[in-house]
């Protein structure tokens, strides 16, 4: 295992190299990446986090393609994390969001990066959780995060990201479809991609009733939830979601509300961080007293249950492994 | 920790649209549980090498069925040196004249899969190299 930190230092000069490395111990160790995280996050949370959430198929990678397109001609460096899903037979992945935005490969300000979501069922991983905090710390202006999009149980984004933009397409269902609870209520932005089919309007009247009635939507202080017309194929509205997208980070940091997005993420990743470092030091633990479990069970030749004693065993073996983690 | 999945990088290098072998190639390495990497067609090296280090992935596959497989593949191997990341093994698979396969092999392609090649033998052979790197000093 290469150093982190030095690893960290290689990347933060720009080093295409380590910055993939780096990713690759972040998304895959556990303790280590403690330090790391620990080391880079104070001096950072300044990048603008953008989650693009919605429907599969309703072209959030060629969004993006053109989102990144819009924010390097205003002189933006962008980062993407570009999360995919596992399959449930082979636990492999094919991620294909990254085809979309291709153009970008060799553009050194755009940095790319594909996930898999590894079993975990909707939500965010520590692994994505974790990617944001190292672009962010690297410098990186944007980060959008491309949601797997399963529809209904992909909210954890609300809590990570400064700006959501949810992602619909004409056809994609009615009033009812735009009412149900799950990813449709959390939008910051919505778009409308793929506007130049015939039934946009329509499915831009629905959105807009749900809307106006306060129906769904993220309603922050004084932001009112934006619908915005795309044809990501044909290039157009692009501009106009870039400047909501804008106005939308400055709405954040004039009303304060920077502190607290940053805090929701952070504790968001801290959480799960806790969960993982207590699971883990748990099946060492268990691991560790396997042979005195048994030797309980077999006891007096009586095959019993003994939970509670393996328990209060485990969890004092987890408490010296915890504790040793500070040092 | 979790073993570390194995990660692909899947690219079509060249003018020729034929992306169904790469495509089946993808899935079955997709279906071995891999985490495979689709850039898709018309990759120019230079894409195709910066995809891999941004994903950090542990080999390239690539499929040319244009006849140009030669002169893509040196420039691919250039630009992986002056990257740094010539420790990404490349495999090619496609449509290559038989006298081709020792050129590409002189080049440092690692393994050429000529037409009629089965899906378990890439599967296999994608894995081992992923397996050798890791167990050579790659990073994890």
């Amino acid at each position: 295992m290469e150093d982190i930190i030095e690893l960290f230092e290689e990347a933060r000069k720009g080093k295409l190299r380590a910055i993939g490395r780096l990713l690759t111990v972040v998304e895959n160790s556990s303790i280590e990446v403690l330090k790391l995280l620990e080391h880079v996050s104070s001096d950072s949370g300044r990048a603008q986090v953008i989650g693009v959430t919605g429907i599969p198929g309703a072209g959030k990678s060629t969004l993006i393609s053109r989102l990144i397109g819009e924010y390097r001609s205003r002189g933006y460096k962008v980062a993407v994390v570009a999360i995919d899903p596992s399959s449930p037979i082979s636990q492999g992945s094919l991620m294909g969001d990254r085809l979309r935005m291709q153009q970008f490969a060799t553009d050194r300000g755009v940095f790319i990066r594909s996930i898999s979501t590894r079993g975990l069922k909707g939500g965010l991983s520590i692994a994505s959780l974790s990617i944001i905090e190292v672009f962010d710390a690297l410098g990186y202006d944007k980060i959008i995060v491309e949601t797997v999009g399963v529809g209904q149980s992909d909210v954890d984004i609300m809590n990570a990201a400064h700006t959501i933009v949810v992602v619909t397409m004409p056809g994609a269902g009615d009033d009812i479809q735009a009412l149900k609870a799950g990813v449709m209520e959390i939008g910051n932005v919505y778009v409308i991609n793929k506007s130049d089919k015939p039934e946009a309007s329509k499915t831009f009247e629905y959105l807009k009733f749900s809307l106006d009635k306060g129906d769904i939507g993220f309603f922050e202080p004084d932001w009112v939830p934006r619908i915005v017309k795309t044809s990501a194929i044909m290039g157009q509205g692009i501009r106009e979601l870039a400047d909501v997208l804008e106005e939308h980070w400055d709405h954040i940091r004039s009303k304060g509300l920077l502190r607290e997005k940053l805090a929701s993420r952070r504790m968001l990743l801290s959480r799960l961080l806790l969960e993982r470092v207590f699971s883990d030091s748990l099946q060492e633990s268990l691991r560790d007293i396997d042979g005195a479990i048994k030797e309980m069970i077999l006891d007096g030749r009586k095959y019993r249950v003994v939970t509670s004693m393996v328990a209060r065993r485990a969890i004092e073996k987890m408490l010296v492994k915890v504790s040793n983690l500070e040092n | 920790m979790i073993e570390k999945p194995v990660k692909v990088l899947v690219a079509k290098i060249g003018l020729d649209g034929h992306d169904r072998g790469a495509k089946v190639i993808a899935r079955a390495l997709k279906d071995a549980g891999m985490e495979v990497v689709y850039t898709g067609i018309r990759q120019t090296p230079e894409q195709v090498v910066l995809s891999a280090i941004e994903e950090d992935v542990d080999v390239i596959g690539v499929s040319i069925l244009s006849g140009a497989h030669v002169h893509h593949i040196k420039r691919l191997m250039e630009l992986l040196e002056k990257e740094g990341a010539n420790d990404i093994p490349v495999v090619v698979g496609g449509t290559i004249p038989i006298p081709d396969v020792d050129k590409l092999k002189e080049m440092g392609v690692k393994e050429v899969f000529l037409p009629g090649t089965s899906l378990k033998y890439i599967v296999d052979v994608v894995r081992r190299l992923a397996k050798e790197r890791s167990s050579v000093g790659g990073h994890n």
